[in-house]
C-alpha cells in the first residue's frame, strides 16, 4: 500500500523495478531448483505417485506464475521501492538484530539481549544513557524470570549464567 | 436441540474460574499484541503457542483464541487514535475513525468500533454454533478426493477473491506448498529438497515462518516511517458509551449487511481484510449519508469493523468443521491443534465434543469479556503506543527470537526467522500477499496426502475429481471462484470506470 507522500515527493531511493525483477528471477531460480530436485527423485508414477509428484506439479505452476510476474514487472510503471532515508532506518534495526542473533550462540540469549538493546538504542540515539542501561538490565532479567523461572522453558545460556549457577 | 445441550455443556467447561482467567489474560495480551506494531494476531499466537504445549488443550485454545479476539479489538484502537492500522483488516476503519478522532469524537468512534466488532463477532459465533456441526456431519462422508476438492476450493477462492496481483497470490501459495514439502515425506519416508542439509531435514516449521513474516518484517516496515507515533487522546466514560449505543439502532441495516458480508467472506477464505473493505464500500453506496464517508461518519466505522470481525470469527468455522482455516491466525490455531494431538476436521465434533463446544462457548464469553475489558482500558493501551518505539522494538524482537527458539530449541531457527523477516519485508513492499503462503504451508502436507491418496484410489486417473456429484460440485465451485475475480475485473472494465467515483474505487480496492 503506497502512501501518497511517496508519490508526491520525488525522494531518492532504490527504484522498484530492479527489485521486482530480482525477486522474480530468484523465484524462477527457486522453481528451477524444486523441479530439478523433484524430477531427480522421480515425479512420475511408480505403483502410485512418487514423492516428487506433487512438488513437481506445484513447481511447474510456480514457474509459470514467476515468469508472468517477471513479464509484468517490465510493463508496470516504475516507482520507488524504498527511499535511502527509509533504508537507513531499516539498516539501523537490522544491523543490531543480526548482531543479536549471532551473539545468542556464544553468549546466551540473555546477555545477547542486553547487548542488542544497548546497540539498538545507541544507534537510534534518542534515549539518555541511563535509560538505555536500565532497559538493557531489566528486560533480560524480566525475560529470565518469565521463561526460566515461571514457564521453565530452557533458553540458550552462556558463560554468565553458568557462572551464576544456572 | 442436541447441539444446544452440547453448547450448555460447553459453557460449563468454559465457565470454570481457571478458564475465565485464561480468557481475561488472553484478551489483554491480545489487545497489547493488536496495538503494538510488529505483533499481530497470527504472530502473537505463534509466539505463545510453544508455551501452551504443556497445558490442557481446552484451556490452551481458550487462551489462544482469546488473544485472537483481543487482537481484533486492539487493531481498532491504533486505527482510530493513531491512523495506523494495527492489523490489515482495520485499514478501512481508519478512513472514518481517524477523522472522527481529529474532530474530538475519538471516544464515540472507539465505542462504535468495539460495539460493531462485538456484534460482528457474535454473528460469526452464532453461525459457527448452528452451521459448523452440520458441515462437520456432512463432511464425515468425505473421502480423500472430496477433501482435496475442499482444499482446492480454499486455494482457488484465495486467488479469485484476492485483491492483490493474482500471479503473486499464486506464487505465494506455491512457496507455501514447497516449504511444506521440504524434509521428511510422510508417505514414502524419503527426504525431499534438503540438499544434504541436516537442519532442513526437520522441514520448515510454520511458526518460524509466521514469526518472521508477520513479526520481524512488520517491525522493519514500521521503522521506515521513523520511530515516533503521534496520536490523539481518548478517554471513554459511561455516558459516551451509552449515548453511542442509543444511536446504534438507527444503523441496523448497515450492521446487518456488514455482518452478512463478513460471515460469507470469512467462511470462504476471502478473509477479514477483503470483508472490511467490502463492508465499507457497500455501506458507502447504500447509506443516505454516503457523501460524508471519509470525513468522520460513524457509519463508516461501524461497517468495516462489523464485517472484519464477522469474517475473523467465521474463519474458525471451516477450521473446526473441515480442518481448513479461513485466515492466517486460524491457520496458526490449527497448527496448535495438531501439536496438542487433536486432528482438526469433521471427526473433532464426534471425538472431542468437550473441546469443540468448550471452545465455541468460550467464543461467546471471550468476546463479551473483550468488549468490557477494551472499553474499560482504552487509555491504558493508548498509552502503550506513547512508549518510545526505541524501547518497544528491541523488546518485541527479543520476544520473537525467544518464540522462534522455543519451538524446537534450535538457534538455526532464529536465523531462519531473521531470513523470513527480510523476505517478508521485501514481499510486503512488492505486494506479495503473505496469508496464502502461511495457509499453504500449514495445509500443504495434508493437501498433498489427500491428492496422492485420491490418485492411488483411482490408479492415477484425474477423473476421480469428478467421479461423483459431491466432489464434482466442489471442483466446479472451486473453478467458479477461481474465475470470479478475473471475470469481475473484466465486467468492471467493460462497464467503464467513469461511473465509479474515484473515492469508492480507492475504498473498495
Amino acid at each position: 500500500m503506497s502512501s501518497p507522500s511517496e508519490i508526491e515527493a520525488p525522494e531518492r531511493g532504490i527504484s522498484r523495478r530492479p527489485v521486482e525483477i530480482t525477486t522474480a528471477l530468484l523465484l524462477i531460480g527457486l522453481a528451477g531448483v524444486v523441479l530439478y530436485d523433484s524430477h531427480g527423485r522421480g515425479a512420475g508414477w511408480d505403483g502410485g505417485p512418487q514423492n516428487g509428484f506433487f512438488p513437481a506439479r506445484v513447481g511447474w505452476i510456480f514457474l509459470a506464475a514467476s515468469l508472468f510476474i517477471l513479464w509484468q514487472s517490465f510493463r508496470r510503471p516504475d516507482g520507488v521501492f524504498v527511499t535511502y532515508e527509509q533504508l537507513r532506518q531499516v539498516v539501523r534495526v537490522l544491523g543490531p538484530l543480526i548482531l543479536f542473533v549471532a551473539l545468542i550462540g556464544p553468549l546466551g540469549i540473555y546477555v545477547a539481549s542486553a547487548v542488542f538493546i544497548i546497540a539498538f538504542m545507541a544507534v537510534v540515539g534518542t534515549s539518555r544513557w541511563w535509560s538505555i542501561g536500565l532497559t538493557a538490565l531489566l528486560v533480560p532479567i524480566a525475560c529470565f524470570w518469565v521463561f526460566e523461572l515461571q514457564f521453565r522453558v530452557p533458553l540458550p545460556k552462556g558463560p554468565l549464567e553458568a557462572m551464576l549457577g544456572y | 436441540m442436541d447441539d444446544l445441550s452440547s453448547l450448555i455443556a460447553g459453557f460449563q467447561v468454559a465457565l470454570s474460574w481457571h478458564n475465565i482467567g485464561f480468557m481475561a489474560v488472553g484478551v489483554i495480551l491480545g489487545i497489547i499484541v493488536g496495538v503494538l506494531p510488529g505483533l499481530g494476531g497470527p504472530n502473537g499466537v505463534a509466539i505463545l503457542l510453544p508455551l501452551t504445549f504443556g497445558m490442557d488443550p481446552t484451556s490452551a485454545i481458550i487462551l489462544l483464541s482469546s488473544i485472537y479476539w483481543g487482537a481484533l479489538f486492539g487493531g481498532a484502537i491504533t486505527s482510530i487514535l493513531f491512523n495506523i492500522p494495527g492489523e490489515a483488516w482495520s485499514v478501512a476503519t481508519t478512513f472514518d475513525g481517524y477523522p472522527m478522532a481529529v474532530q474530538g469524537k475519538a471516544a464515540e468512534a472507539l465505542t462504535a468500533a468495539f460495539t460493531a466488532s462485538f456484534i460482528g463477532a457474535l454473528s460469526g459465533v452464532v453461525l459457527i454454533t448452528f452451521v459448523a456441526p452440520l458441515v462437520a456431519q456432512f463432511a464425515l462422508r468425505f473421502g480423500p478426493a472430496e477433501f482435496f476438492a475442499v482444499f482446492l476450493l480454499t486455494f482457488c477462492s484465495f486467488i479469485g477473491m484476492g485483491r492483490e496481483n493474482r500471479a503473486k497470490i499464486i506464487a505465494s501459495l506455491c512457496i507455501g506448498f514447497l516449504l511444506a514439502a521440504v524434509g521428511l515425506d510422510s508417505i514414502s519416508g524419503d527426504l525431499r529438497m534438503t540438499f544434504g542439509s541436516t537442519e532442513l531435514m526437520r522441514g520448515f516449521d510454520f511458526l518460524i515462518v509466521v514469526i518472521g513474516l508477520f513479526g520481524v518484517s512488520e517491525i522493519l516496515l514500521t521503522v521506515e516511517e521513523g520511530l515516533v507515533f503521534k496520536g490523539k487522546q481518548a478517554k471513554i466514560d459511561l455516558k459516551v458509551v451509552l449515548r453511542t449505543w442509543a444511536g446504534l439502532p438507527r444503523y441496523w441495516a448497515t450492521l446487518v449487511r456488514s455482518a452478512i458480508v463478513g460471515m460469507w467472506m470469512g467462511v470462504t477464505p476471502g478473509g477479514a481484510i477483503a470483508a472490511s473493505f467490502m463492508g465499507y464500500g457497500l455501506a458507502k453506496r447504500f447509506s443516505k449519508r454516503g457523501r460524508n464517508f471519509g470525513k468522520g461518519e460513524i457509519e463508516g466505522v461501524l461497517a468495516p469493523e462489523t464485517a472484519a470481525h464477522a469474517a475473523g470469527t467465521s474463519a474458525l468455522l471451516p477450521m473446526l468443521a473441515l480442518g481448513i482455516p479461513g485466515s492466517a491466525t486460524a491457520a496458526v490455531l490449527l497448527g496448535g491443534l495438531l501439536v496438542w494431538g487433536l486432528q482438526p476436521g469433521p471427526m473433532l465434533f464426534v471425538e472431542q465434543k468437550d473441546f469443540v463446544w468448550g471452545l465455541i462457548a468460550s467464543m461467546y464469553l471471550g468476546n463479551l469479556a473483550g468488549l468490557i475489558i477494551v472499553l474499560a482500558t482504552v487509555p491504558l493501551f493508548a498509552a502503550i503506543m506513547r512508549i518510545p518505539f526505541s524501547f518497544v522494538a528491541p523488546v518485541i524482537l527479543i520476544v520473537c527470537a525467544i518464540g522462534a527458539y522455543t519451538i524446537s530449541n534450535s538457534i538455526f531457527d532464529i536465523w531462519l526467522m531473521l531470513i523470513f523477516g527480510v523476505v517478508g519485508y521485501v514481499f510486503k513492499k512488492l505486494d506479495y500477499p503473505l496469508a496464502p503462503m502461511i495457509l499453504a504451508l500449514v495445509l500443504g502436507d495434508r493437501a498433498e496426502d489427500a491428492f496422492r491418496q485420491a490418485l492411488l484410489g483411482s490408479g492415477g486417473s484425474l477423473s476421480v475429481f469428478w467421479a461423483n456429484g459431491l466432489v464434482g460440485t466442489l471442483v466446479v465451485l472451486a473453478l467458479l471462484l477461481l474465475c470470479w475475480g478475473p471475470a469481475g475485473d473484466a465486467i468492471a472494465a467493460l462497464r467503464g470506470r467513469g461511473r465509479q467515483d474515484p473515492e469508492t474505487a480507492e475504498a473498495t480496492r
